[in-house]
């Protein structure tokens, strides 16, 4: 049943890649992107990590594609025009050079890892047991990166005022 | 069950697509959505990792990929939307100030 | 395979509590219409619908069959796929977000045993915030594909407004979660049990996380005071303005599906979810007396804050848009901050 599920949301996301990566529209990108970070989010929880799973709804879902969204819309981007026509050339070798890419990648992965999941422990993916991670063993990375995010917002402020002339 | 081996796939499927847009795309937007896409293929491999070796530290390197994601949407987008301003254009074949 | 055994498995189980549910969502949905319409009228000293039925009370079918029969407009450049997506998107993860909201203890049916929540997980309040964060793209996406001025500044406005209360609405629920220390639905509805004492409410900084839970609620639900961005005469309906017929409702529907998601969890998180609120030596034994008393209370508790939703419509002004964002940036997400530390102050105080 769950590898029903997995195979199903597999499709889902390399299909959503590749409008995400086609598509002229860059709306339509965006929305083909937030389709795939929640089919992500369900492959998560499908290998138990439930709280990062939901996280990554409603961080990356939620908030990540909403602000590229609000900028796609802000800046009231159009489809994209292309350069000039892609002759047959290009248009064959792309694809081909991803897909020799991925068989490379997926070689070098597919021998890295055993042919089926043990067990999941007791309290493995609950929100509980990354915390109490977080806070003892990860405390100065989390610290840091609060204030990496503080300052990530003050910039991104700071650079897209408009000037007052 | 599920192979962890097919996850490992699909992460790397996932990565070379992400590649691909990269470098075939010219918006800047387009270009930043592809390394979203990157960043989750990343996170997938680090998710079937952390069930097959147990603990949380997996887990936790995600949560802080999430987060550097965010800071890196919102600083790229500022960033994307200041040279919008002064150009008229996303299109990063155009943003070629430094080429005279 | 026996029928009965089909048909007791968990799998139907689980059918029969979407459905019903589900169900009961939508029937409620109708009810509401014809509650705003009717409580609305009487705030204003008027007589609300009164002619469709005994009390106007087949109000919400005659509503029905007028948006089903209207034209089906679709806008010349309007992005169709785009424009044909929002209102489900609207409708559905309101939907989802109920599917963690427990309205019952557990019960034995025929000698199972049945918890009366679709979905059990242990991190349930995540899914519901995360389904309440899903619901942003309607907006965008409506806002964006009507390719209209008004609409798009709408949408926009819509959205804005919703993400940047969604950080006040989850801080006050951290409150609660470090009162209860755990974020599974059920088990913190359970922790509120015996007097009304109890309920969350009352405890770290009494009512002050409730107030912001709610505030932030109405903003999230895109209510009255803070409905500028949908307001007629304001941006002519802002982001559903191209909308007609069908689809309008459909907006509708996920509006008030949001409304009864947002007072169902500030009812289960603060107010004892289907806790009755008496001390539970008065209470009767386990069965079916029990069951449905706790059943009617959590539909009540519900009901009320339904009817506080309209309540507050006619009694507070619109807040402008500019006074809106001061107030959450500036207003309840310090407020919020300041609540989760002194409710971890009173819980250290306190001891475990």
């Amino acid at each position: 049943m769950n590898l029903i599920a997995f195979y199903v949301f597999a499709l889902l996301i390399v299909a959503s890649a590749i409008t995400v990566i086609t598509n002229r529209n860059p709306v339509a990108s965006a929305v083909a992107l937030a389709f795939n970070l929640v089919a992500i989010a369900a492959v998560f929880m499908l290998l138990d990590a439930q709280f990062i799973g939901l996280l990554q709804v409603i961080v990356y879902a939620g908030a990540i594609m909403v602000l590229i969204l609000f900028v796609i819309m802000l800046l009231n981007l159009r489809e994209e025009a292309r350069a000039h026509p892609a002759g047959t050339f290009q248009r064959v070798l792309g694809p081909l050079a991803t897909l020799v890419f991925a068989i490379v990648l997926g070689r070098a992965v597919y021998a890295s890892a055993p042919s089926s999941f043990p067990e999941a422990a007791a309290g493995f993916g609950t929100a509980g047991s990354v915390g109490k991670e977080l806070f003892t063993t990860f405390y100065y990375p989390f610290e840091a990166i609060s204030l990496l995010l503080i300052v990530s917002m003050v910039g991104a402020v700071l650079l897209a005022k408009k000037k007052l002339s | 069950m599920i192979d962890p081996r097919l996850v490992l796939l699909l992460s790397a499927v996932l990565f070379s697509l992400g590649v691909a847009g990269v470098l075939l795309r010219r918006g800047a937007i387009t270009i930043l959505m592809c390394v979203e896409l990157m960043l989750n293929a990343a996170n997938l491999a680090f998710i079937t990792f952390a069930r097959l070796k147990g603990g949380a530290e997996a887990q936790i390197y995600v949560f802080f990929i999430m987060a550097l994601a965010a800071a890196e949407a919102a600083a790229g987008l500022a960033i994307v939307i200041a040279l919008f301003r002064l150009r008229d254009t996303t299109d990063v074949d155009e943003i070629n100030l430094l080429r005279w | 395979m026996d029928l009965v055994g089909i048909l007791t498995s968990d799998v139907a189980i689980a059918v029969y509590k979407i459905g019903g549910v589900f169900s009961a969502l939508m029937l409620c949905v109708s009810i509401m219409t014809w509650v705003e319409r009717r409580v609305s009228a009487i705030i204003q000293y008027r007589l609300g619908p009164n002619r469709v039925g005994p009390f106007g009370l087949l109000q919400p079918i005659a509503d029905g069959i007028k948006f089903i029969q209207k034209e089906d407009i679709i806008p010349a450049e309007a992005s169709k796929l785009l424009y044909l997506m929002a209102p489900a998107l609207a409708v559905i993860p309101a939907l989802c977000a109920f599917a963690v909201i427990p309205f019952g203890p557990e019960v034995t049916i025929f000698g199972k045993a049945i918890k009366l929540v679709i979905l059990d997980l242990d991190g349930g309040l995540l899914w519901a915030f995360a389904a309440t964060g899903l619901g942003v793209y309607a907006l965008v996406l409506a806002g964006w594909s009507s390719n209209s001025k008004f609409s798009l500044i709408g949408g926009l406005r819509s959205s804005a407004q919703m993400i940047s209360y969604e950080l006040p609405l989850v801080l006050s629920v951290t409150a609660v979660i470090l009162i209860t220390g755990t974020l599974r639905p059920m088990t913190i509805v359970e922790q509120q049990a015996g007097a009304f004492w109890h309920w969350n409410v009352f405890q770290g900084v009494p009512f002050l996380g409730f107030l912001l839970f709610t505030i932030a609620g109405y903003a999230e639900t895109n209510r009255t005071p803070f409905d500028l961005p949908e307001a007629e005469g304001e941006l002519v309906a802002g982001y559903h303005t191209e909308y007609s017929g069908m689809r309008f409702a459909a907006f509708f529907m996920g509006e008030y599906i949001n409304m009864m998601t947002s007072s169902a969890l500030g009812v289960t998180l603060f107010l004892g979810g289907w806790q009755i609120g008496v001390p539970t030596s008065w209470l009767p034994e386990p069965g079916w007396a029990l069951w449905s008393m706790q059943i009617a209370a959590f539909v009540l508790k519900v009901a009320f804050f339904q009817f506080l939703y309209v309540w507050v419509r006619w009694t507070v002004p619109r807040l402008r848009y500019d006074q809106l964002m001061n107030l959450g940036w500036k207003g309840l997400l310090p407020a919020s901050l300041a609540n989760l530390a002194a409710t971890a102050v009173v819980v250290v105080i306190q001891g475990p």
